[in-house]
């Protein structure tokens, strides 16, 4: 194969017919303040830790919304609570972290 | 009252293209990516189907790829367009089509700017006449080529030798669109059909016989995106992005696409190759690819034109098992020929990808 000095990237295409959605159904039972997430980021740009950790309550919610695991990024969160003054949904994000590890404590 | 309003709302997605006397802008690109592309527009439209039409010498690229790559400020890029207006209105023309999509771009976004923001109008004109004592009306409307040839798609279809229809089956060919990013998505109502209903493509290959496949994949970008491709180190974007696009697209075997692009059909057709070489798939039958057509060039096709005057050699993927369906006929060996009848260098064949 001739050396091109680029090559393809992995996609990021999901398909929704296979996906597990069963953490995100788990944490939507226990939070279904989730369903109103916009995506707007407001909780990641509040966030103290992630700047040095990624740390990224959309992220995770994303992550999980397209059957990813998102234990590892939990991990960083320092519970501050910021994230959960900020949202303009006024989803508990702080709360959601909470049930979250507690669906994977369970697990 | 209430299919009244629907009909208010369906205008909203309508264009309504002036017939008639066109000051013509070329493209930087494409006249080195697909060099007959514009010839035979100019061909078709005027020579054939006698619009009138007309170019200036004094005519620069209007500065889009420079834009978007972000070397030159948009007040320089907005100078070169009012320069090119100038031109248009020393012409005597009110109506500006541009080959380019980027150009169409480019243009709409300038007058969108002066509408929202006058006082960077008038700057605009004193840099003109500080820079080359000229002076412009702003045209009445821009439209794209393909607008023009969407417009007069149905003349073409009635001078039409060929039909986009497969001779050995008869059924309809399966024709994918791919409409440039800089038409559709920078001012989505400027384009025929807006956003929910973008038909300059689809219009043309239902008017010429053929049926338009669609794929999950559809709207997405052709993946030349100008730094993505420009910046090698970036390239990798530009050909998974193209990548993605096939891979949807393959399941539902298409015959050919077209696009009205200068990167679309580019890359949609060189990437192929580099996809060949780097996964070892192609998405063609039998080893081959899908080619990858201008409109000017599947109009010169359903008009009876020579593929190689077309410059339908100059293409990556083969374009003979297409025009083996179509039915049209060919010279094998005059492929290489160039417009003078002397010999081209022949390429180097990929080693996957099947080509002659
Ligand atoms: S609670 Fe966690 S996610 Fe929210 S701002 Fe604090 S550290 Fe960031
Ligand atoms: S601030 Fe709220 S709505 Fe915005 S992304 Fe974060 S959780 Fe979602």
């Amino acid at each position: 194969m001739p050396d091109f000095g680029f090559s393809l990237s992995k996609s990021s295409s999901v398909s929704l017919d296979s996906l597990d959605l069963g953490l995100y159904g788990e944490l939507e039972r226990l939070e279904p303040g989730v369903k109103t997430c916009m995506a707007c980021g407001s909780c990641s740009a509040a966030c103290t830790a992630s700047v040095w950790s990624g740390m990224s309550v959309r992220k995770l919610i994303l992550n999980l919304q397209r059957g990813k695991d998102v234990e590892k990024m939990l991990g960083s969160c320092m519970l501050c609570g910021k994230c959960s003054m900020v949202c303009p949904r006024g989803i508990n994000t702080r709360h959601l972290i909470l049930s979250l590890c507690r669906i994977y404590k369970k697990q | 009252m209430i299919y009244q309003g629907k009909q208010n709302i369906w205008s909203d997605y309508q264009k309504e293209i002036p017939h008639d006397h066109w000051f013509y802008v070329r493209s930087c690109i494409r006249q080195s990516f697909f060099p007959a592309s514009e010839y035979f527009f100019v061909k078709i439209v005027r020579d054939l189907l006698g619009k009138d039409l007309y170019e200036s010498k004094h005519h620069t690229t209007c500065g889009g790829i420079a834009y978007h790559c972000d070397t030159i400020p948009q007040e320089t890029a907005m100078t070169i367009v009012a320069r090119q207006f100038a031109l248009m209105t020393e012409a005597g023309y009110k109506n500006l089509v541009a080959s380019c999509i980027t150009s169409f771009g480019n243009y709409t976004e300038t007058l969108e700017t002066w509408r929202e923001f006058p006082e960077l109008e008038a700057r605009i004109r004193e840099n003109l006449w500080k820079a080359c004592r000229r002076e412009f009306e702003k045209p009445e409307y821009v439209a794209h080529a393909s607008d023009i040839v969407y417009m007069l798609r149905n003349e073409i279809a009635e001078k039409a030798k060929v039909r986009l229809i497969d001779k050995t089956t008869g059924e309809p060919l399966r024709i994918v669109e791919h409409i440039g990013c800089h038409y559709s998505k920078m001012f989505p109502h400027k384009g025929v059909g807006g956003a929910e209903y973008p038909c300059v493509l689809s219009g043309m290959v239902e008017s010429w016989g053929g049926q338009v496949i669609d794929y999950p994949e559809r709207r997405h970008c052709c993946g030349f995106g100008f730094r993505q491709y420009l910046v090698k180190a970036n390239r990798g974007y530009s050909v998974s992005n193209t990548h993605k696009k096939f891979e949807s697209m393959e399941p539902y075997h298409p015959d050919a696409i077209i696009t009205n692009c200068p990167g679309c059909p580019y890359f949609l057709d060189r990437w192929q190759y580099v996809i060949s070489e780097q996964t070892g798939k192609t998405y063609g039958r039998d080893g081959f690819g899908i080619p990858v057509f201008t409109y000017e060039e599947l109009a010169g096709l359903v008009l009876g034109y020579d593929p190689w005057d077309l410059g339908l050699q100059v293409h990556q993927v083969a374009v003979e098992p297409f025009l083996d369906k179509l039915g049209v006929a060919y010279d094998p060996d005059a492929k290489y020929l160039g417009v003078n009848k002397e010999e081209l260098l022949k390429p180097t064949l990929p080693t996957v990808l099947k080509c002659f």
